[in-house]
């Protein structure tokens, strides 16, 4: 009697057991769950969806049949599509290399000060936190064409953002005061990085500020500066919000990038097939602008 | 003799870095200013610096004549339930894909990775038709939904975890621990500075998106500040005051977070952009 009950309890505890044993295999998936369910909905299937969403002729909706690569064939052919390009490239061209530049300039400047540092760090730094609506008023109010301070100060009547020669500058420069602080951040961590000794075993060698600068500096900083212009071109090639609020894509669509194009054939004219054909566009110039990047920094390195 | 001249170099380079600073923040300074001054004292020639008195007209015009009000807690509640849900879950799936093994790890990692490298404004217009389909637009469901999925917050808090001594880990073990006491008695504490920095980046991040609220909200109660205060300007025209208020109230929560917390804010960016 006793050693039936015994049998009995002693495979409870086994079936008990493996069951536990699945549980504990499954477990971590519970700590994954969470985020892993919202990846999958707000991201992997959107990542998805757009690729065949682009081989349909869907409105906003996404009411619409397939079309196959009709969507590719119009892009390929939109002048309006290739000029977006073309302002986003120059937007690029104006912003990347101009930002890491007075990023590393200002850290430069910063990483020698020990009592204001501070203070000089928060005052190149605090644009970068505000919004870009703010930054927005910033602009219009600062560069008006009559009132604001700077065309005072110049004595001029300049309308930054309704010239054609000069608006997309304007805009790059805006970006560049409102961007520049994180930048110069990266770079002061890099710098801060750099042993001492070097430079003490420089000077003791005789070599002069100037010198230790391009020999010791420069070299030693060069891992951050090429992730800091990744970062910036990978980003730079998504710009949307700042022109959207300073001119619209304007004057006369000089200003049109590739995503207020997409956000106006998509949002406003209810084009939603061919505005995630844009999207991937985007994307496919994003990787392929980056990966050329990545191997020509990489190329500059190895000498090095 | 050569150090004299040192130092006359330095002061200057000090002094250049000053000015560089202060006409960095002017912009910030001017505005403010102007916030202060009455509507005709704004576009007087040569303009005054320091207004006295100040006028706060145009803070009390742009609360009593715009939703402003409404926009904050709009804001406050999305920026802040986005931040806790964000950061709770990846701070999970971190710990998960840093400390436990589990089948399909790998699959998730490798996916997380992928997706940090989209950019969520491709995928606006699949996300919209999704939140459209089941009557999310304009509500605060959709505005939050999307914005906590935050892979590079997962790759942040697992690079974090993966420099955790594994003896802390094995000594909670043996006392009997289970995950989810070693993350939220052990880990979580261990990191808190992280954690505390990687949630006022988003914080400030949710707080500034202008791209996502533009998309999916379209009536004025749901709007979220920066989207709302641009329809300001529109309803006011050129005043250049108001304008200027209602970019003093919108900066306030994110600028006195930096000002506030100012390492960890730096720590916080430092971390998104890879460096520890």
């Amino acid at each position: 009697m006793e050693n039936v009950a015994l049998s009995n309890v002693g495979r409870k505890e086994v079936v008990r057991g493996s069951k536990r044993s699945i549980r504990r295999r499954l477990a971590p998936w519970l700590f994954v769950l969470p985020f892993f369910s919202f990846y999958v909905l707000f991201l992997a299937y959107p990542a998805l969806r757009v690729c065949y969403l682009s081989l349909t002729n869907s409105d906003i909706a996404g009411q619409g049949s397939f079309i196959g690569a009709a969507n590719y064939l119009t892009l390929f052919q939109d002048q309006d599509f290739w000029a977006s390009v073309l302002h986003t490239g120059y937007f690029v061209l104006l912003t990347v290399v101009p930002n890491t530049l007075v990023g590393f300039l200002l850290a430069v400047l910063v990483v020698r000060l020990k009592r204001l540092r501070l203070f000089v760090l928060g005052c190149f730094f605090l644009p970068y936190i505000l919004p870009v609506s703010v930054v927005y008023d910033t602009a219009i109010w600062v560069l008006d064409t009559n009132f604001g301070i700077v065309n005072l100060f110049l004595g001029s009547n300049i309308s930054w953002f309704q010239d054609p020669v000069l608006a997309m500058p304007a805009v790059a420069g805006v970006t560049i005061w409102w961007t520049v602080g994180l930048n110069m951040l990266l770079f002061v961590a890099g710098l801060q990085n750099i042993p001492k000794e070097y430079y003490e075993a420089a000077a003791l060698d005789g070599a002069g500020a100037w010198q230790r600068f391009t020999s010791i500096t420069c070299p030693l900083i060069w891992p951050v500066a090429s992730l800091v212009l990744l970062l910036q071109l990978i980003l730079q090639f998504k710009i949307f919000d700042q022109i959207y609020l300073l001119t619209l894509g304007g004057p006369f669509n000089s200003t049109t990038v590739v995503l207020l194009y997409m956000y106006r054939q998509g949002f406003q004219q209810g084009r939603g097939g061919y505005a995630a054909t844009i999207a991937l566009m985007l994307v496919l110039i994003i990787i392929v602008v980056s990966l050329i990047q990545f191997r020509i920094l990489r190329i500059r390195r190895t000498p090095q | 003799m050569k150090s004299k001249r040192f130092s006359v170099l330095g002061l200057f380079c000090t002094l250049f870095t000053l000015v560089m600073a202060l006409a960095w923040i002017f912009p910030i300074y001017w505005i403010t200013i102007t916030s202060l001054k009455s509507e005709d004292q704004t576009i007087v020639v040569p303009p005054s610096f320091i207004p006295w008195p100040p006028n706060f007209d145009s803070f009390v015009y742009v609360l009593q004549t715009s939703p402003f009000i409404r926009w904050y807690l709009n804001t406050i509640f999305v920026s802040v339930t986005v931040t806790f849900f964000s950061i709770l879950f990846a701070l999970m799936c971190g710990y998960a894909l840093s400390q436990l093994e589990f089948p399909g790890r790998k699959v998730v990692y490798t996916s997380i990775l992928v997706g940090f490298m989209l950019p969520f404004s491709a995928l606006a217009v699949p996300l919209f038709m999704m939140l459209n389909h089941f009557k999310l637009v304009n509500t605060f469901a959709g505005l939050i939904l999307p914005q906590i999925v935050v892979p590079l917050s997962v790759i942040v808090f697992k690079q974090f975890f993966d420099d955790v001594p594994r003896d802390f880990r094995d000594a909670a073990l043996v006392e009997g621990a289970n995950n989810w006491r070693i993350l939220f008695r052990v880990y979580l504490p261990l990191n808190w500075n992280i954690t505390w920095a990687m949630s006022i980046v988003t914080f400030i991040g949710t707080w500034n998106n202008f791209f996502w609220p533009l998309i999916i909200t379209n009536s004025t109660p749901m709007l979220t500040i920066p989207v709302g205060m641009t329809q300001i300007q529109l309803a006011y025209g050129v005043q250049f005051a108001e304008i200027c208020a209602t970019a003093v109230l919108a900066s306030i929560p994110t600028a006195a977070a930096y000002i506030l917390f100012q390492k960890r804010v730096t720590q916080g960016v430092m971390a998104v952009a890879g460096i520890k």
